[in-house]
């Protein structure tokens, strides 16, 4: 541990340079950022618990070293890298769609069809 | 599924003796970077062309009757689509947590990793710091990869922080492109070099903005016997840098702190390569021009100077591509980016003295553990400004 200085609080300093807004109410920034960590950490203990569950199946006892000193091998590698970009595919699929709808431009709205199906 | 769709774990980074040691969850943070800085380039890049081809470009002709002339003028209503700005939002998130997450890890380590670069930067004659150089004004004016405190800062007087967080993170912004040891240019550049000029073994190298080292320690380590000088204005990066060398085992690589607008105490004509990797971009339009002059001075006839960089600007570049790229200008702390990639460089390698004629543009490609580290793609699915691929600008000297 580092003693003379304040590490988590400097860990999460500002760089110098004004941010960019993004959306018209800053309160979205703001909570997209909170959002994005917390998707973040999510996966951190998604992995986490892959780490114990796999070392479960070579031993019935762990330690918290053993979780921190793992290394997968590369099957293990990719798999939880597929597990990684699965979940991150699901987290984003709103982002996804409306970038699927932007191929779709012009698409009439439910309420269009239903007058439309009503006439046919 | 190609090997290609997911970055290799954090834990297959080299972790060599001065680099900070992950945490299990430090680690599984820099995985999410970098299969979400995959995410945004393969799977959502896509969408900010068509933002543009759908709904931007048509209401931009249909307001001003004619396409858009520039890319700034791209950027101003790009700025303003929805779908765009949530993109660059979730972008610029990644950037910022992955400095946070760097930092919290190293920081947290700070008087291990101190005591571990002491070990190799005490008493040795390879790193020469000089509290008389400055950092440059176009160093200080932002913390630049929105890396707070950028390559200079320092959390306490000799530390080596800025260095060990610049390594730690290269993995996550290049999703593992750059390779184990994230030296992937370097290597690349011993590879061009031995195809391009066999047999050919240069008396004395010099780089220039080396930072922490990590892409000129391959040519030391593949020319032993060759003198090579780094510079770079930042102490700490210079610190890590020498240590992380030594560690490898690049002993012919010595570091010294001093801006490379000036290298009076270098004479004329005494190096046979002087190069910058991914520098350029993080200079001035006053400083650019000075350093590639004094890089030519220093220059020996037959030598070679040679420069990666991301492609230039060029008129063959759709606009939108240029804009696209510009995004770390405005998004990511790099403001000289835009200016630079739109320079007239071999214009200004021949006022420097390296004629048109003997200058060539080259394109390199990281090379890496493949079995290990994915290519990356180029083209559709690109992360713009980060892909491990690159453009060479050189030149060799004119003998006479």
């Amino acid at each position: 541990m580092s003693e003379e200085i304040d590490w988590i609080a400097r860990a999460g300093t500002k760089a110098k340079g004004k941010r960019p807004q993004y959306f018209e109410d800053p309160a979205i920034d703001r909570t997209l950022s909170i959002l994005m960590a917390l998707i973040g950490e999510v996966s951190v203990m998604r992995e986490r618990l892959d780490t114990i569950e796999r070392l479960l199946e070579d031993k019935d006892t762990i330690s918290r070293a053993d979780i921190e000193n793992y290394e997968p091998d590369t099957k293990a590698g990719r798999e939880r890298g597929m597990l990684t970009k699965e979940y991150i595919a699901r987290v984003m699929r709103g982002v996804q769609q409306d970038m699927e709808a932007l191929a779709q431009a012009g698409e009439p709205s439910l309420e269009e069809l239903s007058h439309t199906l009503r006439d046919m | 599924m190609s090997l290609m769709d997911i970055p290799p774990p954090y834990t297959a980074v080299t972790q060599h003796p001065v680099f900070p040691k992950p945490g299990h969850d430090e680690a599984a943070r820099f995985n999410f970077l970098a299969n979400f800085n995959k995410y945004m380039a393969a799977a959502l890049g896509a969408g900010n062309k068509l933002a543009y081809d759908k709904r931007i470009l048509p209401a931009f002709v249909k307001e001003h009757g004619r396409e858009p002339k520039d890319r700034f003028e791209i950027r101003r209503v790009m700025n303003k689509d929805p779908w765009h700005r949530f993109w660059s939002a979730l972008k610029r998130n990644s950037m910022e947590m992955r400095q946070q997450n760097g930092r919290s890890m190293v920081l947290r380590q700070l008087d291990e990793l101190d005591a571990k670069a002491r070990q190799y930067n005490e008493g040795r004659d390879t790193l020469r710091l000089d509290p008389k150089v400055l950092v440059p004004r176009y160093q200080s004016a932002v913390d630049i990869h929105c890396m707070p405190g950028s390559h200079h800062g320092e959390e306490r007087p000799g530390d080596v922080s800025a260095g060990a967080n610049y390594d730690s993170g290269l993995f996550a912004t290049t999703a593992g492109g750059l390779g184990a040891l994230s030296d992937g240019g370097g290597q690349a550049l011993v590879e061009w070099i031995k195809k391009e000029r066999p047999g050919w073994m240069p008396k004395r190298i010099l780089d220039l903005g080396c930072t922490i080292g990590h892409n000129i320690v391959p040519l030391a380590l593949a020319f032993p016997e060759t003198e090579i000088i780094a510079i770079d204005t930042a102490a700490p990066s210079l610190r890590y840098a020498h240590a992380r060398a030594q560690s490898l085992g690049a002993n012919n690589l010595k570091f010294v702190q001093m801006n490379a607008e000036d290298m009076a105490e270098f004479a004329d004509d005494s190096f046979d390569w002087v190069q910058t990797t991914m520098f350029l971009h993080e200079l001035s339009g006053s400083a650019l021009p000075k350093i590639i002059k004094e890089g030519a001075r220093v220059l020996a006839p037959g030598g070679l100077m040679l420069h990666l960089e991301q492609p230039q600007y060029s008129e063959e570049m759709p606009l939108f591509e240029q804009f696209i790229r510009d995004w770390d200008a405005f998004n990511n702390n790099e403001p000289f980016w835009s200016s630079m990639h739109a320079l007239d460089i071999p214009e200004i390698m021949v006022e420097a003295g390296l004629p048109k004629d003997q200058q060539f543009v080259t394109g390199v490609t990281a090379v890496v553990d493949e079995t290990i580290f994915p290519k990356q793609k180029q083209g559709e699915g690109e992360d713009h400004g980060r892909a491990a691929s690159w453009h060479a600008y050189g030149a060799w000297k004119p003998v006479s």
